[in-house]
Order: C-alpha cells, then sequence, then structure tokens
C-alpha cells in the first residue's frame, strides 16, 4: 500500500485532537471538585469570618434560634441528630446486607443471581422520595398508632435509612466476597469444615476490608440522605431524648429552610456551614474508604 | 492392606463423561502417582476422593470408593471423609492470616481450643513439613509474605494439623521452582511411612523419583496401574509405553 | 457434631433474611402500585396540577422530568465517556491519575443536596438564570459524570487486550483504535449503564429543589419559540420534576386529594425506574448476544 502523506498528517492530529478532548474531560472532574469545595466554603466560612460566631459555639451549641434579633446557631442537635440517624440505621442494615450478600455468593449462587441481585438493584434504583412518602404515609401512622407520639420521629429515620442503605451494603459486600479466590474456601473444604465455619472463619476475615467498605458507604449515604429523612423526623430542631422524638438533621434543615432566608443573613450563612459540614464529612468517609481499601489483602 | 478401593466409577460433567469406569486400589503407606496428560481425568479423579466435586454444580458420580471399606458416598459423612482425606491443591492456596493460624485453622474448626496443644500441633505439622525452621520466628506474619515454595509446604503443613490417613496431591509442584520441587519431593518420600499418597503430576521424573505405584491416565480412563518400575520399564499396554517415552501427548 | 447443628442453623438463617428482603421488596412495589392503581391513566398523566381543587394530573411534570433528563445525558454523556477513555487508555499511574481517581470518588460520595446547593450558587444565582431547567440540568451533570466515568471506564477496562493489539498491528493510530475498536466494544456496557443512571437521574429531588425550581408554569406545546417563558423549548423557565412535586405535594400541598396525587405520581415514578431497569437489562443482553454472533 502506497503511504498518502497528507492522510498520515491528518490521521497524526486527529490522534493528538482526541488525548486532548477525552484528557480535558477527566480535568474537568478536577475542576469541579474544587470549585464545589471552594464555592461551598466561600459561603460557608462567612458564619465564622463575617457574622463572628465561634466555631465552638457552631459545633458545641444546643441552642438555634437564628430568626431572633441576636441570633444564635448552634448546630449540635443537627450535627447529633445526622449521627443517630445514620448510625442506628447502619447497626441494623449493616448485619443484614453483609448476611444477604454471603447468601448471594456463598450459600445459593442460583438463587442470589436470579432473584437477589435483581431486586437489589431495583432496591437501588427507587427513587428517595418515594422512600420518603412511604415512610410517611405508612411507617409514621404506624408507630404513631402503635408506639405513641406523633410518628414523626428518630425511629422513622432510622427505619427509612435501614431500607436505603442495605441495597448499598449489600451489593458492595457481595463484590468483595465474590472476589475472594476459589481456591481458598475449596481449602477450608478440603480440611473438613462445614461451610458455616468456611464463611466464619476464612471468607469473612478475607472479605474484611471490602466489608468495612461497604459499611462506611452505607453511612456515608445515609449521612448525606435529605428528603427521605426529612420527610419522616418531624423537624424540630432538638436532640431526640427517645426513638418517639421528633428531631432534625444536617440535610433537614438545609432541606427546609434554604428557600424560606435571605442569601447574606446570619440564618442563610449558617445553612452554608452545614452544607460545608457535610462536604467535610463525605470527604472524610471517602479517605477512610481509601485508608481501608489499601489495606484488603486480594487486590 | 487397601486403603482406598475404587470401583466402576463414572463421573459426569453434565453431559460430558469425564471419568470412565474407573478401577483402582491404593495400598496404605504407599505413595500412588497419577499421570498421564493434561485433562485426562487425573485432577477429576483424586477431588472424587474427598467429595470435592460436590461443591460443583452439576457433577454426577456413579460407582463405589472405598475408603477403609466404607462407601464414602453413603457410608462416610463429609465433613468426616474431609477431616480423613487431607488435599494439597497445585496452586498454593494459604489463608490470608497468619502463618500459625493457617495451620491451627484445622484443628480449630475440629474444636480443639486448648492453647497448649494448639501450639504444640502447629509446631508438629510445620516440623512434618519441613518448614518450622525457616517460619519459627515469623509464625505470626502474614502467610501471604512466604515464598510459593514456602507456601505451599505451609499448605503441607495445614493438612497434617488435621491428622489425615490418606493426603491427596494435586500436581503440588506445578507451580514451584526446582529447589522447592525437590524439598516437596524428599517430604512425600518421608510421609509416606504415616500416610497413604496419591500424587497427580505430569512430570514423569517426579512420578518416577517418589511413587511405589502408577497409575496412567488416558481420557479418562485407566489404561494401565501397577507398581512404578514395571509401569515405567515394563507397560504392558502400548499407549502407556508411547506416552512415558514422550512418544505422544 | 455440634459444627454442623451450627452450620445447619446459619444456613436457615441465611435463608430467611434473604426471602424476607425479597418478600419485603415485592410488598414494597405492590403497595405502591396498588395505592396509585387509580391514577394510572392518560388523564393524570398529561393533564396539569390544580390548585386547592380535587382531580389535577402530573402532566408538566412528567414532561419536565423527561426533558431534564434528556439534556443531562446529552451534557454528561459526551463527557464522561471522555473522562472514562482517559482513565482507561492513557492515564498513567501517578500523582494525577489519583487525584482524578479522588475527584471522582468525592463527587460520586457527595449527598446531593450539597451539590444541589453548589448549582444553587453557580448556576442559578452567579449566571443569573434563576430556578431554570438549564441550571437543573447543569447539577444534575455534576452527581451524574462521576457514575458516567467511572460505568465507562469499567466497560472499557473490560475490553481484552487482544482486539488492541489486532487494531495496532494493522497500523492505526492510538485514537483510532479507540474509536473504532475499543468504544464499540464496550459499548453493550456503557449503555447499560446509561439507563440506569438515567434511572436516578429521572428519581433525583434535593439535588433539584433550589435549582429546576419547585414550580412549573404551564406549557403551551404548540409554542416552538425557545425564548417564549410558556415554550417547553425555552431552558430557562423553571422545571418542577415528578420527583420534586412528589416532594412538594407533601410538605406544602394545598389540594384536597394531595395524598393521592402524590401516590399516582409515586406509582409512575416507579414504574418508570423499572422500566429504566429492565430495559438496560434487556438492551445490555441483546447487545451482547448482537455481537458476540449468538444471533
Amino acid at each position: 500500500m502506497t503511504i498518502d502523506r497528507k492522510y498520515e498528517m491528518a490521521r497524526k492530529r486527529q490522534d493528538m485532537a482526541g488525548k486532548v478532548i477525552v484528557f480535558t474531560s477527566a480535568i474537568l472532574l478536577i475542576i469541579l471538585v474544587i470549585s464545589l469545595f471552594y464555592f461551598v466554603a466561600s459561603k460557608g466560612l462567612s458564619t465564622f469570618v463575617k457574622d463572628r460566631i465561634s466555631l465552638k459555639e457552631f459545633l458545641l451549641s444546643t441552642v438555634w434560634s437564628p430568626d431572633r434579633d441576636i441570633p444564635a446557631v448552634g448546630a449540635l442537635p443537627f450535627i447529633l441528630g445526622s449521627i443517630f440517624v445514620s448510625v442506628f440505621a447502619i447497626m441494623i442494615s449493616g448485619p443484614l446486607g453483609v448476611s444477604s450478600a454471603i447468601f448471594m455468593v456463598e450459600i445459593s449462587k442460583k438463587l442470589g443471581q436470579k432473584i437477589l441481585q435483581p431486586a437489589i438493584e431495583i432496591f437501588v434504583g427507587i427513587p428517595s422520595v418515594v422512600y420518603g412518602w412511604l415512610g410517611l404515609s405508612v411507617l409514621v401512622p404506624f408507630i404513631g398508632k402503635h408506639f405513641g407520639g406523633l410518628g414523626f420521629s428518630l425511629l422513622a429515620g432510622i427505619l427509612v435509612l435501614t431500607i436505603m442503605t442495605l441495597p448499598t451494603i449489600t451489593s458492595v459486600s457481595a463484590d468483595a466476597i465474590r472476589s475472594l479466590p476459589i481456591e481458598i474456601r475449596e481449602a477450608s473444604y478440603a480440611l473438613g469444615a462445614t461451610r458455616w465455619q468456611t464463611i466464619r472463619h476464612v471468607i469473612i476475615p478475607a472479605a474484611k476490608s471490602g466489608i468495612l467498605t461497604a459499611i462506611v458507604l452505607g453511612l456515608a449515604r445515609a449521612f448525606g440522605e435529605a428528603l427521605a429523612v426529612q420527610m419522616v423526623i418531624g423537624n424540630r430542631p432538638v436532640i431526640p431524648k427517645s426513638f418517639l422524638e421528633p428531631m432534625s438533621t444536617i440535610t433537614s434543615i438545609i432541606t427546609m429552610d434554604m428557600g424560606n432566608t435571605v442569601m447574606g443573613s446570619v440564618w442563610n450563612d449558617a445553612l452554608w456551614s452545614l452544607a460545608l459540614l457535610l462536604l467535610l464529612i463525605s470527604f472524610t468517609f471517602i479517605i477512610i474508604i481509601r485508608l481501608v481499601g489499601r489495606r484488603g489483602m486480594y487486590k | 492392606m487397601k486403603k482406598i478401593e475404587v470401583k466402576d466409577l463414572d463421573l459426569f460433567y453434565g453431559d460430558v463423561q469425564a471419568l470412565k469406569n474407573v478401577n483402582l486400589s491404593v495400598e496404605a503407606n504407599s505413595v500412588l502417582a497419577l499421570i498421564g496428560p493434561s485433562g485426562c481425568g487425573k485432577s477429576t479423579f483424586i477431588r472424587t476422593l474427598n467429595r470435592m466435586n460436590d461443591l460443583i454444580e452439576g457433577v454426577k458420580i456413579n460407582g463405589t470408593v472405598l475408603l477403609d471399606g466404607q462407601d464414602v458416598y453413603k457410608e462416610v459423612d463429609v465433613i468426616e471423609l474431609r477431616k480423613r482425606v487431607g488435599m494439597v491443591f497445585q496452586k498454593p492456596n494459604p489463608f490470608p492470616m497468619t502463618v500459625y493460624d493457617n495451620v491451627a485453622y484445622g484443628p480449630r474448626i475440629h474444636g480443639i481450643k486448648d492453647k497448649k496443644k494448639l501450639n504444640e500441633m502447629v509446631e508438629k505439622s510445620l516440623k512434618a513439613a519441613a518448614l518450622w525452621d525457616e517460619v519459627k520466628d515469623r509464625l505470626h506474619k502474614s502467610a501471604l509474605s512466604l515464598s510459593g515454595g514456602q507456601q505451599q509446604r505451609l499448605c503441607i503443613a495445614r493438612t497434617l494439623a488435621v491428622e489425615p490417613e490418606v493426603i491427596l496431591m494435586d500436581e503440588p509442584t506445578s507451580a514451584l521452582d526446582p529447589i522447592s520441587t525437590m524439598k516437596i519431593e524428599e517430604l512425600i518420600e518421608e510421609l509416606k511411612n504415616k500416610y497413604t499418597i496419591i500424587v497427580v503430576t505430569h512430570n514423569m521424573q517426579q512420578a518416577g523419583r517418589v511413587s511405589d505405584y502408577t497409575a496412567f491416565f488416558l481420557n479418562g480412563e485407566v489404561i494401565e496401574c501397577g507398581p512404578t518400575d514395571q509401569v515405567f520399564y515394563n507397560p504392558k499396554d502400548k499407549r502407556t509405553e508411547d506416552y512415558i517415552t514422550g512418544r505422544f501427548g | 457434631m455440634k459444627s454442623k447443628l451450627y452450620d445447619k442453623i446459619a444456613t436457615i438463617y441465611f435463608y430467611v433474611v434473604a426471602t424476607l428482603l425479597i418478600v419485603f421488596l415485592i410488598s414494597l412495589i405492590s403497595y405502591i402500585l396498588y395505592q396509585g392503581r387509580t391514577r394510572l391513566n392518560i388523564d393524570f398523566l398529561t393533564s396539569p396540577p390544580k390548585f386547592m381543587e380535587v382531580g389535577g394530573g402530573i402532566g408538566p411534570q412528567l414532561f419536565n422530568s423527561i426533558e431534564l433528563l434528556i439534556i443531562t445525558l446529552i451534557i454528561s454523556v459526551p463527557i464522561g465517556l471522555g473522562a472514562g477513555i482517559y482513565m482507561a487508555e492513557y492515564a498513567k499511574p501517578g500523582l494525577l491519575t489519583e487525584i482524578i481517581r479522588l475527584s471522582v470518588e468525592t463527587l460520586s460520595s457527595m449527598p446531593s443536596i450539597v451539590v444541589g446547593l453548589f448549582g444553587l450558587l453557580v448556576f442559578v444565582t452567579m449566571t443569573g438564570w434563576g430556578y431554570s431547567l438549564i441550571a437543573g440540568a447543569l447539577t444534575l451533570t455534576v452527581l451524574n459524570l462521576p457514575v458516567m466515568t467511572r460505568v465507562s471506564e469499567d466497560s472499557i477496562n473490560s475490553v481484552p487486550n487482544s482486539l488492541r493489539e489486532a487494531s495496532y498491528a494493522l497500523g492505526a493510530t492510538k485514537w483510532q483504535t479507540i474509536v473504532k475498536v475499543v468504544v464499540p466494544a464496550a459499548m453493550p456496557g456503557i449503555i447499560t449503564g446509561i439507563i440506569l443512571t438515567a434511572g436516578r437521574i429521572f428519581g433525583e429531588a434535593a439535588a433539584l429543589l433550589y435549582t429546576a425550581g419547585m414550580s412549573s408554569p404551564a406549557l403551551n406545546f404548540s409554542n416552538f419559540n425557545p425564548a417564549s417563558p410558556t415554550s417547553p423549548l425555552n431552558l430557562f423557565r423553571p422545571a418542577e420534576t415528578l420527583a420534586v412535586y412528589i416532594w412538594k405535594v407533601n410538605s406544602e400541598g394545598l389540594a384536597p386529594d394531595a395524598r393521592q396525587i402524590a401516590d399516582g405520581a409515586s406509582a409512575v415514578l416507579l414504574l418508570m425506574v423499572l422500566i429504566f431497569n429492565l430495559l438496560a437489562r434487556w438492551l445490555g443482553s441483546s447487545l451482547y448476544k448482537r455481537m458476540t454472533g449468538e444471533r
């Protein structure tokens, strides 16, 4: 074949242009993250810089009355609210999620692939407002009727988040368990171990870092979920003293109040500070996942 | 004394027949080598002896496998069977745990909790696998940090710690360097005083060096089985002779 | 033997957990569809909502959701695919690649309400567009980009190297190899991924409250002037979506049949997501079959 110089040149240019285009797309992701941090921080820090509210008051005070003449913006009830609701949810969905992951991979591959896997994918796909609406129309009245109170409560938030984090935990830990080499299972069975002994003493320890990643991801999802939680927890800015009391979280107060406040007011600034806090917490989760992932043995 | 007797064994993967009418017996405290071209059914065969094929879906087995005269598919519990018939795999497969925990795993799952007893068993097994001197100072380091040859001897030690009667070895040296291979061959020589050993190998010299008996597999059938010297130097079947002299496969 | 007993108990436990999960999902879905059954008709799907009276529909919201989804995909798919190609084919191990990877992870775990606030600041306020379709689409792009990047990267990585080598051996450039061999081979995975993320975009609400807005001006479907506020083609009009509407009806619904509207809208939203899911499955496997020549 003869070589067409012109065509060769065009081909080289095209090769270069392609590389530049995809590189720019990738760089755009970095720019997005930086600007996200920059813009949220620039608004979120004005509570402390412009409004002269101390970090200590913001993080540790329980008084939230931003609409008074001398506004108080203690965010502790929201911070604790977010922690309570997500940690308790994970305490339920964690064991259940890991159990169903084990079922899918170790107990019945066939049922796992044909039924559980698609089910988990549908669970993930259901929008959070639908979960919120179900919580509001079914769970809240149920709790009100059978346990007392209004039903809008910490408990309702925990249960809604349990369902929402379950698929995340299941699918991530199933991936971790699936990636373990078949040989270590065979080794254990060849020594006369039962399936349960193999799961407990070999599979779970070997998949430890993957399972931990799944739990942290679930926690991150719970922490960041806004509408479904906001719809069922009653939105009172207090620290709940029992599972049946109404409460607020960081995300719920932002959802509720952002539309009612004037940009630049202390109230508005404080909401941005909460958004910044949320951003930093979710970034911390990512760092934790990276550190945990690095300790994985088969990767 | 016959330790293992296999009678009229057929094995199917779905519709494919992988073993055809296998008849074999193994003397106690001897080493039987299984040779043959790859895909001839050697590995499939030894996995029927401790029922590892149970883990694979769609496997169907006809015929009988007797261990000390008991049918392992009917009269022996599978857990019990695997305790009595240990197995070393082709690729070293230590658990991602410490050296110590790897060896102690077997005794622990079979109910031994006493710390002193465990220590003794770990030391004894590692010594028997000729690994003790190399790892005695790093018992609590991850087993994955050992070299390939050490990992394989660790897997042997792990098998010994369960105190089996029979040890199955599926090409135990195929992933190892010559020096590690030599060490494992010496080990097999020693172990046969206490155990009955069946070793699959694609390495003719290895079969000649370590075994008392040799069985030649071809396309899922046993073509010839007898004392190693006889099979190697005076084969009865033309196909065995062709394989051993390297004229095919 | 104690260990065998424990093994039995454990097996029963795992079956119980799995069964409960399935039963729960089935009852969840049937409940939502059952509650919304009376509203699953053309009238509800096409007519506009009513204020303070019974019988309003979700027409504009449903339309907005679909339009917003399409615009978001038009923006985010090319960029996400580009970034995925870069990560799979060009990126060398090193600091820059690590930073990009960290960015993808950070973005994908970002709470959507925070992304919504970022959108409010940048796409609504700074640009001066106000609550608008385009602000919503750009905000959803921020949410969707990391997912799209990851999906493309994974699909491209699973293309066997022998294909690339074959193309290079014929004298193709890297770019030609990517465009003509690698990306087409990765297409089934990429398309499945796009449809699954589409489901997520369709149901997103938190990021849209303060970007696409919580109101929907009446639309005139015969108006094709993109500058007119009633034209469906106008990218700068507020565009409340179905998911946002469900939330709004609950928190400040004034219609007397708010509950029925929310039931109906939830059922529609769920059906759409189920359709996306089935479509992804079916399309993924049929594309794969066609490519491997099974059909």
